[in-house]
This record gives structure tokens, C-alpha cells and sequence, in this order.
């Protein structure tokens, strides 16, 4: 048999419709020394996708740290595998649905949810925790309401419905993200370290068994669609959003870790983007053996399908596997139990061949390599910008404590309450620290053991200097779980970045990638696992620079951990690092001057190390249960935020300062704030001396006010009112 | 105390509640799948939260509709206690073993909260241990808590002493602030929050164990 020539002639429009360029056409002619048809340039289209290929930043990734004596699984799989002691492995990654939520939020967000839960237990993991980083347009936006309520609740429909906590995550509001939101969602599973399940399909005349819910026509070029600029004409693409189905994920996600209980697995792939294609090549290519799939035999939603339409279908909840021979029957039944498809679609060989068969014919008949390895990698060209430096004016005499009030209520910086309280963060009762501390904690189940888990980035940093605020997106990500006790291990990246064929952006890119890689080395924060999603731009406007980091740590001992609220009368607050006052790039200038400009703060990373290093000792020791790391909004904001937490106030200042506003409001990195009893603070405050730390004693807690300065009050009871109101006042005309 | 907990597909709360179970009673419930028709011997059935058969149809619609729920209906009539948690509830409602219904939240949101109740009614094998009156907290996690049945059924309710928690702040807009309800023998509790998980003091609070303690006194 040859390969089925379709009626279809090849021509430079399908070409580039496929979003291939002519010169990645021409390639893939001399790599198949002949035309591919219809069917095997659909095939190349997603493969070689952005998306899939990480063509344009691939040769930046390489720089990145992704090695530790904790990394069990780096880059290269479904997910990053971490150990966390006595054999037990946390498996985790952060990734994108940016362009499909914001054509239809609720499926996007949701499907984006769903793939990565799948990313995780396709592995052997079963999840545990789920964070997400969102950003939106400005509240202004007409289109930003709607967003807002459709992602919020995508997420929580599907991850409610699965039975895994949504434990926190960041949101952020800006005009950069008017036309293009982002949404991307990570998933945290735990499984033991010797029950790990990989994608490589080894071995020829092994079964390729497909399961989960059946292949529709929904989503088709995905992948393709998430590697193009939006434009007006984009939400005519909603057919390409795939919809989710929780209901058969749940089942998949039993199913799945019941069969890989009895070790009938040779390898393992969900059917993400680029649905079949890309599970089926990649299997074969870390495998190294060849894939023949019989298309006849793939459960059908719809009738008449295609091959084309088969092998790019998006269609949600499906798994490809290989098992070792003469074990479906067992498979089958497992899959039999829990009410969904299960059939054997082809064969592993040793042609290192993908071929697919339909009806008879030979669809597509493609050298694996040639999907993977071959495809194009780009050296594209860069620009760095020099970054934004100085600081801008600012009126030094505004009032302190109404700023604060202001700032609170602010889109950026107003609780999240609305959104965390539609997301289940307490099933499975292993979580110790719900959403709004600096982390959340999760119990590692039956054990005394805890996972601490963040997503960070500050894109107004990034925005300003990439590379500075690459680094300080780790930094701060390391701060939070070191604020909970914990002891950062690993971390998944989520770069989400404008279009790379822009030098500038192109540029940005690097520098941000060099500053994620110079700050991971500092920290020994390895990068485990990850995903880029570029394009992000509507009407050739790019959004602002968003590499976001997810970090997991580990507390050993789930008793000694700290949380943001001041918790006794008394307590003395101490601020461990030092105080610039820097306002450049800072919540203060923009929410208060309305300046967007300056200087991002710089991270120095040694001093980020040894001053983590030394609180995180303090709560680890048990003499430190009051905590928080010092952000968006300073001190200010820090002590707002510990004094809502359950109530007590504070009164707080420093002897001379300079620069009231500065001191209140700058965005130095490297500080905590903690409070201690009285006893302890003396002992704290020498010690740190001792170790070379900058630290100073701000105040007391008490009373139901915070006092600032000796000189003016407010009732933590309005801070907290203004706090609270702003999310459901802004939600209020949309469900 | 021997129990038992019902695993739907899409059962979310049934590890929850086996955990609770096995801590609270020294041992494990026996984890009975759905298309099964009979119960093992035990004194106590669990039906957990969770989003039994996807919420298709109507939330607990389907799971009432299950070989398992014949067997369950059959332990109640003898005089089994059934506690319903949550989607539990719902499936309890959709069976006719608890009058009502649980409709979508009046904010139209799901909403995951801890929440004050009070605990209305002692005379249960369920409540006993708590003092008539006593405020808990539980959490919720539900986008269909609001409890709705007519007047009539709500004055009955009310009149029989059957109201075993209500919310001191109604999360969901259901009637009379009701949390959970009784059969009319007294020994089938539904109840939106979950008490299983407020079992241990990392996570939650221990609001919640006396619930159990008062099953395990009950029925020993």
C-alpha cells in the first residue's frame, strides 16, 4: 500500500493556513523527499506548532536550571517528579489555556483544568492540590466582567467536580491584557517515587490502547490556534475551544490509576494538544520504536470522521497507553467498570514509523523523527530594551493610612475572596492553609509531612525589566513558601510572552529567561517542569511580559508552619530585611500618582538566601508562627494584611524615617515581616544581627486598630470592610 | 460501630469520609460500589459528597436511581442509621428518604466556606453529644445547597423536632436557614456541610467529632 493521495492538492494557502511557514513547507518536502497529503501536513501543522515544538524558545530553555539531587523527573515528560522523602514523589506543572478562555471562558479555563490534571496523573500521580495564575484586562474593559465570571467558574466546575482542592493562585487586572487574558493552572499530585509512569512506548508488537471518552470533531487545531496573534476576527475560532466534561475525567482519572496499580503499563500519554497525533509521535519518539494506529478502531462521537479530523481532534479526557502484550483483557475490564471506551488501535513497531491506517487506505506514513526532532528550531533575533530606570516624582506629604485604604480596595490588591470561596480548597482534608496566606499548605495524606505551594510573578516588573523580573518572579515564589516554613525544592514555569518573530519581544523573552535561570541556580530552585505560551497579543499589541513560576515546597513537619495573621495581643512585629524605599514599578505610584514608570526593585539574590534561610530556621524551630513576606503594596500593605487576618491590630512605626512613603510603600525585595512574643523577639532580633541581617523592630500588636507612625488610626475593621468589598461591588452586574 | 460508604462515580467526599470513619471508630467502613445490590452488616451507612454521576439530570437524580440505593432505602426502613453528606443529601432528597429538595444556591455560585451552624436538635443518634443550641463549625462546598421543600413539610419539620442544624449565616438562601434534616424515625441525617471534614485540628477544627462520637455511642 502507498500513501493515500487525497484530491486535495497542496497549495501555498493550506500551506500557510496551517500556520506553516513556506520555508517550514520546503522542509518538510525534503524530509519526506516527496509531498505530504493533506492529512500529513495537518500532522506537521501541530507538531510543529509553537506550541508543541517550542520552536522559538527552545535554544533560551536549555540555559535553564532543571537539575537537583530532589529532581527525580525534569523537563521532557508530562510533568516534573520531585522526591520529598521516604519514597514519596510530588509530581507537578503549571500550564496555559490563555487564547482558548478567552474565546469561551468557561470551557477554556475548565479544559485548562482538565489537561492539566491529566498532565499529572498520567504520570501515577493522584492529584492533591490545583493553583492558578490569571490575569485580566482593566475592570474598565467591557469584556472583563464576563471574563472574570467564566474562568472563575470553569475552574471551579471542573476542579469542584474532581474532587482535588483549588488552593490559590494570583489574579491580576491591566489594560495589557484587555484582548488576551491569560489562565494558566497547575496541578500538584503525589504518588510513591518507584511507581512512576513514563511516555516512552519501548518494545515493537506492544498494544496501543486507547481509553477515556470518545473522539469528536471539537478543538481541531488547538494547537495551531494557540500559536497565532488574536485578531478581531478570533472569536469566529470558538469551534477550535474543546469542551470538558469532569464528569469523565473523574471516572478517567480512577480508571486510569486502577490500571496502573496493576502493572500492565509500558507507557503512558494523555491526548492534550494536538490530540492523537501528538501523544502517538511522542510516544514513539522517546520510545524510540515506531506507531501504527488503525483509525477504524478509535471510539467515534460523530459519524464519518475523517482521519484528518481524528488526528487533530481535541476532544477531551482520552489517554493513549502501551501495554505490555496479552494484558488488555484485564485493562478492558477495568475500563468496563467505570462506564467508558477502551479499545486497542494499533501496534507499537520498529519502523520508528508513524503510520495510520482508515478504512483500508494509509493516511499518513511519516518518519517520527521528523515530527520531533527535525522540527525547525529558531534562533530568532533579539532585542534587549534597556530597563526602565530612576524614579519618578511623588508627592512626599499624602497621607499614609488613607493611601493604605485606597490601596486595599484596589482591583490589583482587594481580596480574593470572591473568587476562592467558588473553588472547593477544603475536600480531601489534607488542607492546612487555604487560599490567602503567602502560600497554601497541603498535607502529604497519612503523613506528618506538608506541601507548601505558590504561583508568582509580577508583570509590571517584567514589563520594565525582563530580566530583573524574571528573577524576581522566582524570588518571590521562594519567599512565599519560605513565609509558610516550608523548604522550596522545584518549581514549574509558565512563560507567557507576545509574538517571538518581534525582536523586542524576542528580547524580552531572553532577559526574562536569563533572570528565571539566574535566580533558580541562586536558590537551587530547579525548574522540573513547564510550558510557553507566546502569541499572546491582539491587534499586534503584546501583552506585558508574564513568565509566571509555580514553586512546591516541603515542610517536614506540618505542626511548625507560620501564617499572615497576628494571632496574640502583644506580639512584637519585626521587619527582617532592608528598607530602601523603593517606589519605582510600585502599587503606590500607580494606584496613588498614577504612574506606571521607574526603576523595577532589584533582587539581590544572596541576601534573598540568607535572610529566607534564617526565618524559615525561626518557624521550622517552632519559634515563629506569625509570618508573611513583604510585596505588592510594602509594608504597608503587609502589616494591613496580617492585622485583617483575624482582627488584631497594630501600632506600629520606625524612630526616623526619611521617607514616610518610601518606608510604607516600597517594594524592596528579600523582607518579611514576622511577630513574636516578647521573649523571643530580643533573642530573634540578636541573633539576626549576629548572622549579618538587617532587621528592625516596628511596633506592637493590639488593640482593633492599626496605628501608623504614632499618628493616625484606623479600625482594621473598615480596612478589612474596604478590603473586602471591592471583587463582589465589581462582580455585582455579571452572576 | 460498623459502617459503610456508597461510592458513586464521581464520589469525591468518599475518601473523606472513610478517613473520618476509620479515625473516629478504630475501623474501616466498608467501601460499597454503586451498581452493587446489598449492604454488608453494618450499622451505619455513609453516602458522601461529591458529584455522583456528574450532577447529570439533577444532583443526586441518577444516584437515587442506583441498584445501591434499593439496598440502602431497605437499611433505613429496618431502622439503619444513613448519614447523607452534602451530594449524600441531595441523593437522600431525590430517594424520598428526607422530604424536599436542594436547589441551586440563591447567589447562583458555588460557594466553599466554613460556616457557623447551630445545633438545633440533640435528640438523635447523630447529635447527642452536642449541647442544644452549641454553635460548630463546618465547612460547605456546594453550588446546590438551598433547601426547599413547602410550608407544610417545613412547619412538620419544624414541629417534629427534625431541624438537626441550621446556619447562623445562610450560605445558599435555603428555608428557615436549614443545614440538615431528619427522617421521621429520627435515623437519616442529610446535611450540606461536611462534617468529616472538621476531624482534625490541621485541617479545619473538630467541630465535627462528636458527630461521629455520637453515632459510635448510639449504635455500639
Amino acid at each position: 500500500m502507498t500513501v493515500s493521495k487525497e484530491d486535495v492538492r497542496i497549495t501555498p494557502a493550506i500551506v500557510a493556513e496551517h500556520g506553516l511557514s513556506p520555508e517550514e513547507y520546503a522542509r518538510i518536502q525534503a524530509l519526506l523527499g516527496r509531498d505530504p497529503n493533506l492529512v500529513e501536513l495537518g500532522v506537521f501543522s501541530v507538531m510543529w506548532s509553537e506550541h508543541c515544538s517550542y520552536k522559538s524558545t527552545r535554544a533560551h530553555l536549555r540555559k535553564l536550571p532543571t537539575q537537583g539531587p530532589q529532581v527525580i523527573q525534569g523537563p521532557g515528560e508530562n510533568a516534573g517528579v520531585i522526591d520529598i522523602g521516604d519514597g514519596d514523589a510530588c509530581i507537578f506543572k503549571m500550564e496555559s489555556h490563555n487564547h482558548p478562555s478567552f474565546i469561551e471562558p468557561y470551557q477554556g479555563a475548565a479544559t485548562g483544568v482538565g489537561g492539566i490534571m491529566r498532565d499529572v496523573f498520567t504520570m501515577g500521580a493522584r492529584p492533591v492540590a490545583m493553583m492558578n495564575a490569571l490575569r485580566f484586562g482593566e475592570p474598565e474593559h467591557p469584556k472583563t466582567r464576563h471574563l472574570v465570571a467564566g474562568v472563575v467558574s470553569g475552574i471551579g466546575g471542573y476542579g469542584n467536580c474532581m474532587g482535588v482542592p483549588t488552593v490559590g493562585g494570583e489574579v491580576n487586572f491591566h489594560k495589557s491584557y484587555n484582548g488576551n487574558i491569560l489562565v494558566n493552572a497547575m496541578c500538584v499530585g503525589l504518588a510513591r517515587a518507584d511507581r512512576i509512569f513514563k511516555s516512552a512506548a519501548k518494545g515493537a508488537g506492544n498494544p496501543v490502547v486507547y481509553f477515556g471518552s470518545k473522539t469528536g470533531r471539537d478543538g481541531i487545531h488547538g494547537a495551531t490556534m494557540a500559536s497565532a496573534e488574536f485578531d478581531d476576527a478570533s472569536e469566529e475560532k470558538r469551534p477550535t475551544v474543546q469542551v470538558g466534561d469532569p464528569f469523565a475525567e473523574k471516572l478517567l482519572l480512577e480508571a486510569t490509576l486502577e490500571l496502573m496499580a496493576i502493572d500492565a503499563i509500558i507507557a503512558i500519554q494523555d491526548m492534550g494538544a494536538a490530540g492523537l497525533t501528538s501523544s502517538s509521535a511522542e510516544m514513539g519518539d522517546k520510545g524510540g520504536s515506531g506507531i501504527e494506529l488503525n483509525l477504524d478502531h478509535v471510539p467515534q462521537r460523530e459519524a464519518d470522521m475523517t482521519a484528518y479530523e481524528m488526528l487533530l481532534s481535541e476532544s477531551q479526557e482520552r489517554m493513549l497507553a502501551v501495554l505490555k502484550p496479552g494484558r488488555e483483557d484485564e485493562a478492558r475490564r477495568i475500563f468496563e467498570k467505570w462506564e467508558l471506551d477502551f479499545a486497542v488501535i494499533g501496534v507499537t513497531t520498529d519502523t520508528k514509523r508513524l503510520v495510520v491506517k482508515h478504512k483500508g487506505k494509509i493516511e499518513a506514513d511519516l518518519p517520527i523523527t521528523a515530527l520531533s526532532d527535525a522540527a525547525p528550531v529558531y534562533e530568532r533575533p533579539f532585542v534587549i530594551r534597556p530597563p526602565a530606570a530612576g524614579t519618578p516624582a511623588y508627592d512626599k506629604s499624602k497621607p499614609v493610612l488613607a493611601s493604605l485604604e485606597t490601596i486595599l480596595s484596589t482591583a490589583d490588591m482587594a481580596s480574593r475572596r470572591w473568587i476562592w470561596e467558588q473553588y472547593d480548597h477544603s475536600v480531601m482534608n489534607d488542607t492546612i492553609q487555604p487560599p490567602g496566606g503567602d502560600a497554601a499548605v497541603v498535607r502529604v495524606h497519612g503523613t506528618n509531612k506538608a506541601l507548601a505551594i505558590s504561583t508568582d510573578v509580577t508583570p509590571r516588573y517584567c514589563k520594565a525589566d525582563p530580566r530583573e523580573g524574571g528573577k524576581q518572579a522566582v524570588a518571590e515564589c521562594w519567599r512565599n513558601l519560605t513565609a509558610v516554613g516550608a523548604t522550596p525544592l522545584a518549581t514549574t514555569d509558565n512563560l507567557n510572552f507576545g509574538n517571538p518573530q518581534k525582536p523586542e519581544i524576542m528580547g524580552e523573552i531572553v532577559a526574562a529567561i536569563d533572570g528565571i535561570g539566574e535566580a533558580c541556580r541562586a536558590l537551587d530552585f530547579p525548574i522540573v517542569s513547564g510550558n510557553c505560551s507566546l502569541y499572546n497579543e491582539t491587534n499586534g499589541e503584546g501583552i506585558f511580559p508574564t513568565p509566571a513560576i509555580g514553586g512546591v515546597g516541603l515542610l517536614k513537619d506540618a505542626t511548625k508552619q507560620a501564617g499572615i495573621a497576628f494571632k496574640r495581643e502583644g506580639d512584637v512585629v519585626i521587619l527582617i530585611g532592608e528598607t530602601r524605599g523603593h517606589l519605582g514599578q510600585s502599587i503606590y505610584l500607580r494606584e496613588i500618582e498614577g504612574k506606571e514608570e521607574g526603576a523595577a526593585p532589584p533582587v539581590d539574590l544572596a541576601i534573598e538566601r540568607k535572610n529566607g534561610d534564617f526565618v524559615r530556621r525561626l518557624i521550622e524551630q517552632g519559634r515563629v508562627d506569625t509570618c508573611h513576606d513583604v510585596s505588592d503594596g510594602g509594608v504597608a500593605v503587609a502589616i494591613a494584611e496580617m492585622a485583617m487576618g483575624r482582627g488584631i491590630g497594630a501600632a506600629v512605626g520606625q524612630a526616623s524615617i526619611p521617607d514616610a512613603i518610601g518606608f510604607w510603600f516600597g517594594e524592596d525585595q528579600g523582607r518579611y515581616l514576622i511577630a513574636v512574643p516578647r521573649a523571643e523577639a530580643q533573642k530573634i532580633v540578636e541573633e539576626a544581627r549576629d548572622a549579618g541581617i538587617i532587621v528592625a523592630e516596628l511596633g506592637r500588636t493590639g488593640g482593633d486598630a492599626l496605628t501608623l507612625d504614632d499618628s493616625s488610626r484606623v479600625p482594621v475593621a473598615r480596612l478589612r470592610a474596604a478590603h473586602e468589598a471591592w471583587f463582589p461591588n465589581f462582580m455585582k452586574s455579571e452572576l | 460501630m460498623k459502617s459503610a460508604v456508597i461510592v458513586f462515580p464521581a464520589s469525591n467526599c468518599d475518601r473523606d469520609a472513610q478517613v473520618a470513619l476509620t479515625e473516629m471508630t478504630g475501623k474501616a467502613p466498608a467501601m460499597v460500589w454503586h451498581r452493587d445490590s446489598e449492604l454488608p452488616d453494618v450499622d451505619l451507612v455513609v453516602i458522601p459528597g461529591g458529584f455522583s454521576y456528574g450532577d447529570y439530570l439533577r444532583c443526586g437524580a441518577m444516584a437515587a436511581q442506583s441498584p445501591v440505593m434499593r439496598a440502602v432505602r431497605a437499611h433505613a426502613e429496618r431502622g439503619g442509621a444513613v448519614l447523607g453528606i452534602c451530594n449524600g443529601f441531595q441523593v437522600l432528597t431525590e430517594s424520598h428518604l428526607l422530604p424536599g429538595a436542594l436547589l441551586r444556591n440563591a447567589g447562583l455560585r458555588f460557594v466553599c466556606k466554613p460556616v457557623p451552624l447551630t445545633v438545633e436538635e440533640t435528640q438523635s443518634a447523630f447529635t447527642r453529644r452536642y449541647d442544644k443550641g452549641q454553635t460548630v463549625v463546618f465547612p460547605v462546598a456546594h453550588g446546590e445547597g438551598n433547601y426547599f421543600a413547602d410550608e407544610e413539610t417545613l412547619d412538620r419539620l419544624e414541629g417534629e423536632g427534625r431541624i438537626a442544624f441550621r446556619y447562623q449565616a445562610n450560605p445558599n438562601g435555603s428555608a428557615r436557614d436549614i443545614a440538615g434534616i431528619l427522617s421521621q424515625k429520627r435515623n437519616v441525617l442529610g446535611m450540606m456541610p461536611h462534617p468529616e471534614r472538621v476531624v482534625d485540628p490541621l485541617t479545619g477544627g473538630t467541630d465535627g467529632r462528636a458527630l461521629f462520637q455520637s453515632l459510635i455511642e448510639s449504635l455500639s
